[in-house]
């Protein structure tokens, strides 16, 4: 029994998944909110306590591995290793972040609403800790199914369109994933999904690996998302529920930056090398692309996912730079970016939660009646424009160093991104927060108590990852040596 | 000492955190304590620094304080840096500092608390910004700084946020300052790639191993951080727009300290800029050219701020020309005196539009001398000073720079005396509308108009002091020789700036009779200002030609608007509207629409009869015996 | 007798039984035309599995080869009659609700 405490990733997958259950067959708001409540600072605290533990060897300690089909080769593979602990990390804290914000809401059906929210925190953890292919795609897909009927149930006005958009381009994606995994498969040596086994597919010619890297790579990158693969974002973070959109933005994109970590560059760095150049150029130019699109949005919304695409472009460059500084970056970064979005989110959710309105044009002078909220919003703004001694700033210092090292010119255009960051965020804070208030803000209130605790809990963590970032450093470093060892 | 150095930046920012978060709790009294009682002491601790480092013996000392970012090759130090470059930058900042922060006392009383408290968080958060950038042993931490003072400068431009105009100008002031730190960023990367080390005392004694090229682009780079935020073209016209804080901020942060900060990075580099010949043409160019630019815009302005906003423009430009030339440490000296004396006419600028109830224009001033008696004295004293007139303390910096530039290239002394002409020109013509002839405001200003408290005058007269002995540090060695204090004390981070062959080789007969012909055209510049200003009426005509062009500050916002806003809206709106919606979700959304059509045309096929459905599948199958026949796999 | 006689006797029935299904609109006959089309088949069935025995017959009188195809022909029966039952099931119902047993009325699939 006591064995089973310290089996960190089967807690992980059983602590939200048993609460998604009670919440869903408990039927009563009050005790489900309770359920979702507990379950998610219960994984929470188990990953807090991995940290200290247990160590951080990539792939290696910490991992469990159940029987699932041994017929093909398919087992229930799991490891808790320092590049999945910081994006376990990340899902645990954004999962009671969202819980706790949304404490006053009221949702329709709320106990199905705790219940599929569960779900996909089982679905992300999975996703992150799988070391078997066949599971991976299955959590894959797992946290993908519960966003689907989030969105299309608790959504806003346009959510079937918007919501199916989102299924069908990230289904094909998947199915993309699936078909390309079925074929390393095939050709692995022992003819196991296990992630051993796909990183050492000698068997592969360089033609095959070539198209099966486009396969998974179009699976990520539409997952990130990434230029020109990305309009399915803005469409789906304006329409889904906050709640969810938080999610999307905060943690399910990071899965698309995962799986080129783990799943694409070392299964296919033959392929990787002569890719690496055209990506680099394409996501780089649509870091610029989202980032002036996002100048002339007016809609704060679309404005943040537009944003997102710029950042986690720029991620996704220092993932495919391969250097080692950006490559440990990129991992801070998501970390960072995930936390620094979920602040923009609520902050974005709290305006329209009393003014119904997301029009950044119909807004204005929030700040005299709100100054937490105001200074809040600007704090993480700044975070997310990477201003130093916050979070954002060590991430993209190494991932502009790392990509620096790659190629200055790309580096001084994708810098140009930064500028550009400051122009569109800046705009919205003066538009929303600054100037005089209108009809719709004249009545504006401040934040409750329990806001501010959760904001004050996120500027703590964008403070102390922006001042002290070592810890999470000496956690991701192996990773980052192990995969780009893999192409010298 | 050496263990107490932290506590110079970390009062400051414990000072914003108190401040900051006990906005709503804190008495206007404790606002002012806390404020001003972090500032004052770390003012009280740099002079204690100071002390130390100007004894003799003493070398450069740099203090580990924690591993900022150690990743992958990258060894990032949080490190101070104590060296006689940094002491004196320590001492300016927390001198000026402490005197701003108790005008301002005095100056923002009529704020409520929270945003009375709310003012001294972002002037100590800046405080602390400024003192990290100064002190940091390292670029990274420079960096740091560099965009920290950035950001407050933001706050504090839009302080009072319910104005638009102060929004935009606060933007206006970030956005340009980003654009010149990625220059900056991007020179760190290359310093990084190419020496491995961004500590300033493992990266200056290995400069030389680079290429000469790589040298100069590092240099370029680092200049176009300069150019952002010490405001050179093309990256100046934040500065004037800047104007719309709160005047002890102007004083604060777009006169005396952070406009400098550019100064600061290049003396500190100069071991780099030394080697880059190229880019210090550059600079002095740039430098030049900005002085004179900004000097004649602000022969025609009618705002008080903006006059002086421009100058400060101007006189960052004759810097960054002493820079150019090599002299870094006139540039560092004028950067000293500046700072003196502009921060005593913004402040004195603050204390009569106080006075004046949040009047700034000089048209609407004048014959203030009688009712603002010390304000006139003080802001006389800085006009002399700015103006360069011995014994002032400006005259001594803009000679050596003045000198420095003439060993260098005659055009640049003949366009560096113009600059000082000018600058001269329209101190006096200042000084003449706001405080000779007779008042020109409403009855009911006039009747209000009194001299200001003590907590803002006090900081007058103390910088005034000041400005009028500050420059005694740096006595040339015409005079005294062997003099220069400051000279000596920078030498040893300074590196010997003795040009091989010096364009003009100055005797010290032919230096003394430059030094009298320029002061003789001053006191004529002056006298001419002093006949054209000194009347109680202003004719209201509009500017036109040459002087409206200059009035329109040669329309360089405009044209930054229809060069680069405008596209730039075009662009993003193309990208959006175009590209984004019908290109790109066009083809998304084509696909999804093209399954559509296809299974719309496909169900005709489905006529319900199941006749029908017998007969395609028999066809089908015989079809696919046909296929198979001939079909050879 | 020569199989080609077999194979020619079936492909007739099994043409009748798919002209028979092309053409009539009558269920029952259409359902008695499968009927022909699946003995047809195991008409087919059973000859080749006479004729695949018989030859290895001669050389090994214990042999069982062929013998599997007649256990297709059960099968096939046996589903056949199990398609009786559902299929005239079908009919009937159909026949009560519309009153006909004309194909052509149940055009509703497309709906």
């Amino acid at each position: 029994m006591f064995a089973a405490f310290d089996n960190f990733p089967a807690l992980l997958i059983w602590l939200p998944l048993l609460g998604g259950i009670l919440s869903f067959t408990i039927g009563k708001e009050g005790k489900a909110r309770m359920i979702s409540l507990i379950s998610s600072f219960l994984s929470l605290g188990v990953v807090v306590a991995s940290y200290f533990l247990s160590n951080s060897n990539y792939l290696e300690l910490n991992a469990v591995s159940y029987v699932w089909m041994p017929q093909i080769g398919a087992g229930f593979g799991f490891v808790l290793d320092g590049l999945t602990r910081l994006l376990c990390l990340l899902t645990a804290i954004a999962f009671p972040i969202v819980f706790l914000v949304t404490a006053k809401d009221q949702y329709k059906r709320s106990h199905a609403f705790f219940g599929l929210m569960l779900l996909t925190q089982t679905g992300l953890m999975g996703v992150f800790m799988a070391t078997d292919a066949l599971v991976f795609y299955f959590f894959w897909e797992l946290a993908l199914i519960p966003v689907y009927f989030l969105s299309s149930i608790w959504g806003g006005e346009k959510r079937i369109r918007a919501t199916f958009k989102f299924f069908i381009y990230t289904f094909v994606g998947s199915l993309l994933l699936l078909i390309g995994i079925l074929y390393v498969y095939m050709n692995t040596s022992d003819q196991s999904f296990s992630i051993v086994s796909f990183y050492n597919n000698t068997k592969l010619t360089s033609g095959e690996q070539h198209w099966l890297f486009l396969l998974f790579f179009v699976a990520f990158a539409i997952k990130m998302p990434v230029f020109p693969f990305h309009t399915w974002q803005p469409e789906a973070y304006e329409q889904a529920p906050t709640p969810v959109t938080m999610i999307l933005s905060g943690v399910m994109v990071k899965m698309g930056l995962f799986g080129l970590i783990r799943w694409l560059l070392p299964i296919f760095p033959l392929a990787m090398k002569d890719y690496q150049q055209g990506l680099i150029i394409m996501i780089t130019v649509g870091m610029i692309y989202a980032s002036l699109v996002a100048i002339y949005q007016d809609n704060i919304k679309r404005l943040i996912a537009y944003s997102s695409i710029a950042h986690i472009g720029l991620m996704a460059v220092g993932i495919l730079a391969l250097k080692n500084v950006s490559m440990q970056g990129a991992v801070l970064q998501m970390f960072n970016h995930g936390i620094n979005i979920i602040a923009l989110w609520i902050a974005a959710e709290l305006v329209e939660r009393q003014t119904g309105i997301t029009k950044i044009s119909a807004l204005g002078g929030i700040a005299q009646r709100a100054p937490k909220l105001a200074m809040f919003l600007v704090l993480s703004a700044m975070a997310n424009i990477a201003l130093p001694l916050t979070n954002g700033f060590v991430g993209e210092f190494m991932i502009f160093n790392g990509l620096y090292q790659y190629s200055p010119w790309i580096t001084a255009v994708a810098g140009i991104s930064i500028i550009l960051s400051a122009v569109y965020t800046l705009n919205m804070i003066k538009n929303v927060f600054y100037g005089e208030t209108v009809a719709a803000t004249a009545s504006f209130t401040d934040i409750s108590r329990l806001h501010v605790w959760v904001f004050i809990g996120i500027t703590i963590i964008i403070f102390v990852l922006g001042v002290y970032p070592t810890p999470v450093l000496n956690v991701i470093h192996q990773t980052a040596d192990i995969i780009l060892n893999r192409f010298n | 000492m050496n263990k107490f150095v932290f506590l110079i930046p970390l009062l400051p920012l414990i000072g914003f955190l108190i401040n900051g978060l006990g906005r709503n709790f804190l008495s206007r009294t404790a606002v002012i304590l806390i404020g001003c009682g972090a500032l004052i002491a770390s003012f009280v601790l740099s002079l204690l620094l100071f002390k130390e480092v100007s004894a003799p013996g003493f070398t450069t000392q740099i203090i580990n304080l924690f591993d900022f970012i150690n990743a992958g090759g990258l060894d990032i130090k949080f490190a101070f840096q104590v060296d006689q470059l940094s002491v004196l930058f320590l001492l300016i900042i927390t001198g000026i500092g402490s005197l701003i922060h108790i005008y301002s006392s005095a100056y923002m009383h009529e704020e409520t608390i929270p945003h009375y408290a709310r003012y001294f968080a972002y002037l100590n958060l800046f405080v602390f910004s400024m003192l990290l950038l100064v002190l940091g042993a390292n670029f990274v931490v420079m960096f740091i700084g560099w965009e920290g003072v950035g950001l407050c400068s933001y706050l504090l431009i839009g302080y009072w946020f319910k104005n638009k105009d102060y929004n935009n100008a606060a933007k206006k002031a970030f956005v340009m300052n980003r654009i010149g730190d990625l220059g900056f960023l991007l020179a760190i990367f290359w310093m990084l790639s190419q020496y491995g080390t961004i500590s300033y005392a493992e990266l200056f004694p290995k400069v030389g191993t680079a290429s000469p090229y790589v040298i100069t682009c590092i240099t370029m780079l680092l200049f176009v951080g300069a150019m952002g935020k010490s405001a050179q073209i093309p990256l100046y016209t934040w500065l004037p727009d800047a104007m719309a804080g709160p005047t002890p901020v102007s004083a604060l942060i777009h006169a005396a300290t952070m406009v400098t900060a550019g100064i600061y990075m290049i003396a500190r580099s100069n071991a780099m800029f030394t080697l880059a010949p190229h880019t210090q043409n550059v600079i002095a160019i740039i430098g030049i050219a900005t002085a004179l630019l900004s000097a004649t815009i602000a022969l025609k302005q009618n705002d008080i701020k903006k006059v002086l906003a421009y100058s400060t423009v101007s006189q960052l430009g004759l810097m960054f020309m002493a820079l150019g030339v090599g002299a870094y440490t006139a540039g560092v000296f004028h950067v000293m005196t500046h700072a003196f004396f502009k921060a005593l006419l913004f402040l004195c600028a603050g204390s009569v539009i106080h006075a004046m109830h949040h009047e700034q224009d000089i048209r609407k001033m004048g014959g203030l001398r009688i009712k603002l008696p010390l304000t006139h004295i003080t802001f006389l004293i800085g006009c002399i000073a700015i103006s360069g007139i011995p014994p002032f303390a400006g005259f001594f910096s803009k000679d050596e720079i003045l000198t420095a530039a003439l060993e260098k290239s005659p055009v640049y002394y003949v366009l560096g005396v113009l600059v000082s002409l000018m600058t001269a020109f329209y101190m006096f013509r200042l000084y003449f509308l706001t405080f000779a002839g007779s008042f020109r405001g409403t009855h009911e200003q006039e009747h209000h108009v009194h001299e200001s408290p003590a907590a803002m005058t006090w900081p007058l007269v103390i910088l005034a002091v000041c400005s009028i002995i500050g420059g005694w540090v740096g006595i040339p060695s015409v005079f005294v020789a062997d003099a220069h204090l400051l000279g000596k004390f920078l030498a040893p981070v300074v590196a010997s700036q003795e040009m091989e062959k010096p364009a003009v080789h100055l005797s010290h007969e032919m230096e003394l009779g430059l030094m009298a012909m320029v002061l003789g055209l001053i006191i004529l510049v002056v006298f001419i200002a002093s006949k054209m200003f000194r009347k109680s009426e202003i004719t209201e005509n509009t500017e036109t030609g040459l002087s409206g062009f200059l009035a329109n500050k040669w329309y360089v916002d405009e044209l930054y608007d229809v060069i680069i806003v405008k596209p730039l809206n075009a662009l993003s709106s193309f990208f959006s509207r175009i590209i984004d919606n019908r290109i790109i979700d066009g083809f998304v959304n084509g696909v999804g629409k093209a399954v559509q059509f296809s299974g719309r045309q496909l169900r005709l096929l489905q006529s319900g009869q199941v006749g029908s459905y017998i007969l395609i599948m028999v066809i089908s199958i015989i079809l696919f015996f046909i296929f198979q026949l001939y079909w050879k796999f | 007798m020569p199989i080609n006689y077999y194979i020619f006797l079936s492909v007739a029935l099994f043409s009748i039984g798919i002209i028979g299904v092309l053409t009539r609109r009558n269920a029952i006959i259409i359902f008695m035309c499968i009927e022909l089309m699946l003995n047809a088949v195991n008409l087919l069935l059973v000859a080749f599995s006479k004729m695949h025995h018989l030859k290895a017959f001669a050389t090994d009188v214990a042999t069982k080869v062929g013998t599997e195809a007649q256990l297709f022909v059960f099968f096939i029966m046996v589903v056949a009659a199990a398609e009786v039952t559902v299929g005239l099931a079908i009919i009937v119902m159909m026949y009560r609700n519309i009153h006909s047993v004309d194909i052509n009325f149940l055009n509703r699939l497309k709906h």
